[in-house]
């Protein structure tokens, strides 16, 4: 049980196993397992002396976080104000259709790609915008995008 | 220091003085003007949430009183233009989205939202409803929620983390998806924080959480089967309770109505669970007197409270030795009630055993594995003393002219010990008046009690009989049950005897009770099982049905009778990954 939670525990170290720390330790949690599963959200309350239905309140009242497993990519695309009047509404229904994703679905079926809706992304200038894993991409089109994730699959099937 | 006055406050062009209020709204209602509010309880830390205590404070503009300290020269109005506007605009959007068709909830004419509604006689709704979550959750035999008629005021939230220390619930989720969740969105029967003590269903305002009354129509199938013995018995604390609804007046113990209503129903027999309360108190006091003399697995902790058993069992395995196993009374009458009537050559499942609880906790109790033998339950089904109202109201009974009947015997005989159970402490003076008298014949009645009878959640005694000095205390919420179990493990508190109920005051607060708020109805009804008390014998020893029982079924106290019939064990349900 200990070792399970090694590298948890290790975060909540840093933190000094305080309460108040809760965001910035789930947000660290969150990069080790790319989503916040049950046991671990139970293990940060036990340490943390809170309940468990306080870590899930904050870990569901942020997007941010994800309390299901997230894709390998993360494909964010922003519906911010400058960028929905510059489009990006189809820019994003393009990336659904092309993930096959349905209502309310935001992870693919293969695990490979997360499809979020930010409101901004402070990048207002390049709208619309849209950032995969950690690349900006501005003044996307449908087209871009498509073909940008078309690369990826490419490229995750030469490695496999 | 309290009374002392703190200057004045204008409040719709009357001076009312401040005399340690600790918010504005509770000086308003002082006042006179009894605005209502959802969110804010006096049992509860401030929220400021639901926004209908706004006020017009002058020179600080619209704030929401509860929030408010009140200060010497402020100038209030409580019922300006705007003021009125902003409330009604309020409440209007509280109405517009959920589902509050009153006609058909149960907790019409008892809801706050309701009754607002109506105050302000809001009759159209301009804004767009929103459909929302109508999932309805039955899973717990405890308790029922109902998310469409949630207005997230979360005062159960607020009672289960301030007061019980448990956290079984939270907000989850954001925006229009906002609702109030156990920890992973589980239902709450699946919950493994939840204890189902039902307090959170005492203070909601509406009809979102209520105590699962799915029973009620199983008890009315019993009685008109030809088939079926029924016999019922009423705990302590509903005799003080059930008035209430019917607009007697708070705390008057009316057991006689209760039995003539309850023959009225259609049960064939009618008695009352102070009779197993004595019972309870012959054994669990025994088994503390054996433990005493040997010094071991004390403190002995009471275990009549279900919500506090489930409270070791998940939360404090380490104390599991120390919980007396005396089965609390209303899993003791069952199987009496059982032996009874297959010794007088009945069958076990053709006896149906109804048991009227003020408590949602103990209608999981009876649904405990061990309580039943050979799937037959020991204890039927469980109803609430508001769900007594309900079933009286039904069968058209006019409550309030009904004439005294008595309890049918041997099972309707009761002291004034089985009585007071239903009180934070009562359970601990009747197993102190049952040990003293054992250890003490002469000077039975020598030991003054009124401090475990105060209105306090801790409460503490020592008792000197010869050379026995017993120490005992008596704790209500578990939060503070919490803080003492932590004490104790630390070496900071020594006693040798602790009762521990679930929800502040004891079971006069159940959730099962007419629902209420504050202290003063607390003590109302625990006074009425107090005044009944003076009425009948002092001991458990000295209850004749209780004798009798001993002789003709249980043979020795704390004997392998006994044992098998009224006694039980535990296991630990702590959270393991």
């Amino acid at each position: 049980m200990t070792e399970k939670f090694a590298p948890v525990d290790k975060i909540l170290k840093e933190h000094g196993c305080d309460p108040a720390k809760l965001i910035p330790i789930l947000q660290q949690v969150q990069d080790l397992y790319r989503y916040l599963p049950e046991d671990v959200m139970r293990h940060i309350a036990d340490k943390l002396e809170i309940s468990p239905a306080r870590v899930f309140g904050v870990a569901t009242f942020f997007a941010h976080f994800a309390i299901t497993p997230k894709g390998k990519h993360i494909i964010k695309v922003c519906n911010g104000t400058a960028c929905h009047v510059k489009g990006s509404s189809f820019v994003i229904n393009t990336v659904k259709d092309k993930l096959k994703l349905k209502e309310g679905q935001d992870t693919t079926e293969d695990g490979l790609f997360t499809l979020e809706c930010v409101s901004c992304l402070g990048a207002c200038g390049l709208a619309p915008v849209m950032v995969i894993d950690e690349t900006v991409h501005g003044q996307i089109t449908p087209a871009q995008a498509v073909k940008l994730i078309d690369e990826i699959i490419a490229a995750e099937a030469k490695h496999a | 220091m309290e009374n002392k006055e703190q200057g004045f406050v204008t409040i719709e062009g009357k001076r009312v003085p401040i005399q340690g209020e600790k918010n504005l709204l509770e000086l308003i209602r002082k006042a006179g003007f009894n605005i209502v509010t959802f969110c804010y309880h006096p049992e509860l830390a401030v929220y400021g949430a639901c926004r209908l205590c706004l006020v017009e404070i002058e020179g600080m503009g619209i704030l929401a009183s509860c929030t408010v300290t009140p200060k010497d020269g402020m100038k209030v109005r409580v019922n300006s233009d705007e003021i009125r506007k902003l409330r009604r605009i309020n409440l209007e959007l509280l109405l517009s989205s959920g589902n509050h068709d009153c006609t058909l909830c149960s907790k019409s004419n008892n809801c706050k939202l309701q009754k607002l509604a109506k105050d302000m006689d809001v009759t159209e709704i301009r804004f767009k409803s929103k459909k929302l979550d109508s999932h309805k959750d039955a899973t717990s035999p405890a308790l029922v929620r109902d998310h469409s008629k949630c207005i997230l005021c979360g005062n159960c939230v607020r009672i289960c983390n301030e007061v019980q220390g448990i956290g079984a619930i939270d907000f989850a989720f954001r925006g229009f998806k906002s609702k109030i969740a156990t920890a992973f969105n589980k239902e709450l029967g699946e919950s493994h924080e939840c204890v189902s003590c039902g307090q959170c269903a005492r203070v909601c305002p509406t009809g979102a959480l209520m105590p699962n009354s799915s029973e009620i129509e199983e008890v009315f199938k019993a009685i008109n089967n030809p088939n079926k013995k029924v016999a019922v018995h009423i705990a302590p604390a509903v005799r003080v309770g059930l008035g209430e609804i019917f607009g007697l007046p708070a705390g008057e113990p009316i057991d006689g109505k209760i039995a003539t209503a309850l023959r009225m129903l259609g049960f064939d027999y009618v008695y009352d669970t102070a009779f197993a309360a004595d019972l309870t108190i012959v054994e669990e006091a025994t088994e503390f007197l054996n433990r005493f003399k040997k010094g071991t697995n004390l403190p002995q902790l009471t275990s009549c409270c279900p919500a506090w058993v489930n409270y070791v069992e998940k939360f404090a395995p380490e104390f599991i030795p120390n919980l007396s196993t005396a089965r609390s009374p209303m899993q003791m009458m069952g199987p009496i009630l059982k032996a009874d009537f297959e010794e007088k050559g009945g069958k076990r499942e053709d006896l149906v055993v109804v048991a009227v609880m003020p408590c949602s906790a103990k209608k999981a109790e009876a649904k405990r594995g061990e309580f039943y033998v050979d799937g037959n339950p020991d204890t039927d089904y469980v109803v609430t003393t508001v769900g007594l109202a309900r079933m009286i109201k039904e069968a058209g009974i006019d409550f309030v002219n009904l004439e005294n009947e008595w309890f049918d015997m041997p099972f309707g005989t009761k002291t004034g010990a089985g009585v007071i159970f239903g009180a934070s402490g009562g359970v601990m003076e009747a197993a102190l008046r049952y040990a003293v008298a054992e250890l003490d014949p002469e000077n039975a009645r020598s030991v003054k009690f009124s401090s475990l009878r105060e209105s306090k959640v801790f409460k503490e005694k020592t008792v000197t009989i010869g050379d026995a000095t017993i120490r005992v205390a008596v704790v209500s919420g578990l939060k503070n049950a919490r803080k003492l179990l932590d004490d104790i493990k630390a070496g900071k508190s020594h006693y040798d005897f602790i009762e521990v109920m679930s929800c502040q005051g004891g079971c006069v607060a159940g959730a099962g009770q007419p629902q209420f708020e504050g202290w003063a109805l607390r003590k109302t009804r625990a006074e009425g099982l107090y005044k009944e008390d003076t009425e009948l014998a002092y001991k458990s020893q000295d209850n004749s049905g209780v004798q009798a029982l001993y002789g003709r079924i249980l043979d020795k106290i704390g004997g392998p009778v006994a044992h098998k019939l009224l006694h039980t064990h535990y296991k630990s349900k702590k959270y393991q990954d």
